[in-house]
């Protein structure tokens, strides 16, 4: 009897708040709302531009086919820039995955200062992006370069035909790839660490004890078991690389003569600075069947995990 | 006796490759430091040494950066934008993260996935049609139009996070609390939430950071000077056509970066782990 009266008297709330099934929708709405407003819908307006004669002079949004696309394939600084983000991207990741991968195997170890050590690695990927590279334009500052200042005391190069970082195109092309594997590096460093720590101590002992090696655990042990990080890892680098605008805008803008435009700052360049919108957008989509071969890599990963 | 000598040497090549590391990886905010608080005349001296200050530190690049500068108001803009964005990601992220780790079946695994892959999404993909956007909702040139547009990238990583942690809270102790007369609603809000302070501390962290790395949508959207936020205004405005001007710059990039510095270290093993899934234990 009291259990009855205890009760409360069903209210429409009350109603629509106890049922899961009406709960689960509505708390996972706003978000798949969100994502689908402010990131599919755009991705389908990029997708309309590309095909569009659209300027900011002239909004007109009539179609034009693949005209957009056949124009910037035909153009040499676009087939430079689409050179350029391959070699940048590939550049800045092998460097970057190698460090990553020695400064975790450093960092393994127990030694005096290891907290230290590891929180200033830590800091070219924790620290904002355009305020990080802004020590780097310092640094390659055109006569007050510490680095040349540096390499000048070290007698390696001439003080009067001082190195121009950001000014020559093959230079340039170093510098900014060193800038963004520096700011990568760290990003390996801890998923190659996370990985590491993964391994199981008994199977390396196992291993050692059967007469394994160091190259031997490396590579038939300790790599095979990573893997599925590791490639987590690169599939996030390689997408923040081949995306990137951040650092070449900051530190060449694309040039000298766009020897250093990647695809990023090109397509700013042309849909923002110069209005082009349905040409920028062209380039912009350069990116997606790159960034859907990432996709797929991922899920497969993501999903062998759960198996 | 050789043992030992080998042993000191392998000891010694192993604290110089950290050193080297280390040094590779932080000589740039080193520099950042040094460069704050030299006399111009020092900074911009060929001859002198420039790793030490030559004559007395100063402090007059970070009176100038705060007196003459909109500098505080940068920062303020961030914190603005920041607050606002985290507010969003947990209004939307923490039912969503539940609801996806409580919801049977394949298909939230599904939706899960789904979500977490838009995070790869680039900035660079999206910024034109995001410009007509902030256009037609009227929010250009003004810091609003990030506070509507940074939660594309932070709901979905902290969703996938949260996720995961509401998946390591017992489904009894949500069913407890039903039993004794709370809505499914009320269970959350009274049972659940409360133990999962550490995981919505980490989502607000880093979704505070996340919306202090970004560069692009602020630079496409962003032209006035007092609506720009710290990371935008520092590189942009900061810059003029005179090159004695990197004490200000340096020291602008240095107060903003130490504050975010200082959370990713704290934060650090949880993005991993929300990175890769949970793919290490």
């Amino acid at each position: 009897m009291t259990a009855i009266t205890l009760t409360p008297r069903p209210t429409w709330s009350r109603f629509f708040l106890d049922r899961s099934e009406i709960v689960g929708p509505l708390f996972i709405a706003p978000a798949i709302l969100y994502v689908v407003l402010l990131v599919g819908l755009p991705f389908l307006l990029a997708l309309y531009y590309s095909v569009s004669a659209y300027t900011i002079f002239n909004p007109s949004l009539a179609f034009v086919g693949l005209k957009n696309f056949r124009d910037i394939i035909a153009s040499e600084i676009f087939r430079r820039t689409l050179v350029n983000t391959l070699v940048f991207t590939i550049s800045a990741q092998i460097i970057g995955l190698l460090l990553g991968k020695i400064g975790a195997m450093l960092l393994m170890q127990e030694f005096r200062g290891r907290g230290i050590a590891r929180a200033l690695v830590v800091l070219p990927w924790a620290v904002p992006v355009s305020l990080a590279t802004l020590a780097w334009l310092w640094m390659f500052d055109s006569l007050y370069s510490v680095i040349n200042w540096t390499l000048i005391a070290l007698g390696l190069v001439d003080g009067a035909n001082r190195p121009q970082w950001l000014g020559r195109e093959d230079l340039a092309m170093i510098a900014v790839v060193v800038v963004h594997a520096w700011r990568l590096f760290p990003f390996g460093v801890v998923i190659f660490l996370a990985g590491f720590t993964s391994v199981p101590k008994d199977v390396l002992d196992a291993a050692t004890v059967d007469g394994a090696g160091f190259w031997r655990r490396n590579y038939q042990i300790i790599l095979p078991i990573i893997a599925p990080i590791v490639l987590i890892a690169l599939i996030f680098g390689t997408v923040f690389t081949f995306t990137d605008l951040s650092v070449v805008y900051l530190l060449t803008k694309g040039g000298p003569i766009n020897s250093t435009q990647v695809l990023g700052t090109y397509a700013f360049q042309v849909g923002i600075l110069s209005g082009d919108v349905a040409h920028g957008a062209a380039i912009c989509l350069f990116l997606f069947p790159f960034l859907l071969i990432a996709v797929i890599l991922l899920l497969r990963s993501l999903r062998r995990r759960e198996i | 006796m050789l043992r030992l000598a080998k042993k000191l040497g392998s000891e010694g090549a192993f604290y110089a490759a950290v050193i080297t590391l280390v040094v590779f990886a932080a000589f740039p905010f080193y520099w950042m430091l040094i460069t704050t608080f030299k006399a111009d005349g020092d900074l911009y001296d060929l001859k002198s040494i420039p790793y030490w200050f030559n004559t007395a530190p100063t402090l007059e690049h970070i009176k100038y950066l705060f007196t003459e500068t909109l500098f505080v108001q940068w920062l303020m803009n961030s914190a603005l934008v920041g607050l606002c964005v985290v507010a969003i990601t947990l209004i939307v992220a923490l039912p969503a993260g539940y609801s996806l780790a409580r919801m049977p079946g394949r298909s939230a695994e599904t939706l899960g996935i789904g979500i977490f892959l838009t995070y790869l999404v680039p900035p660079t993909l999206l910024f034109l049609p995001l410009a007509r956007v902030v256009t037609l909702l009227g929010l250009q040139d003004s810091l609003w139009s990030l506070i509507v547009i940074y939660p594309t990238f932070t709901i979905p990583f902290c969703t996938w996070l949260l996720m995961g942690f509401f998946k390591s809270v017992p489904r009894e102790i949500e069913e407890a609390a039903i039993v004794d007369g709370c809505t499914v609603m009320g269970a959350f809000v009274k049972t659940v939430l409360p133990l999962s302070v550490p995981a919505v501390l980490t989502v607000v962290i880093f979704a505070f950071t996340l919306t202090m790395q970004e560069f692009v949508y602020a630079l496409t959207f962003i032209s006035s000077s007092e609506e720009k936020p710290v990371t935008l205004g520092v590189a942009t405005d900061l810059i003029r056509g005179d090159i004695f001007y990197w004490g200000e710059l340096m020291g602008a990039a240095l107060i903003a970066s130490v504050p975010v510095a200082i959370a990713y270290n704290l934060f650090l093993d949880r993005f991993i782990s929300g990175i890769t899934g949970g793919a290490v234990k």
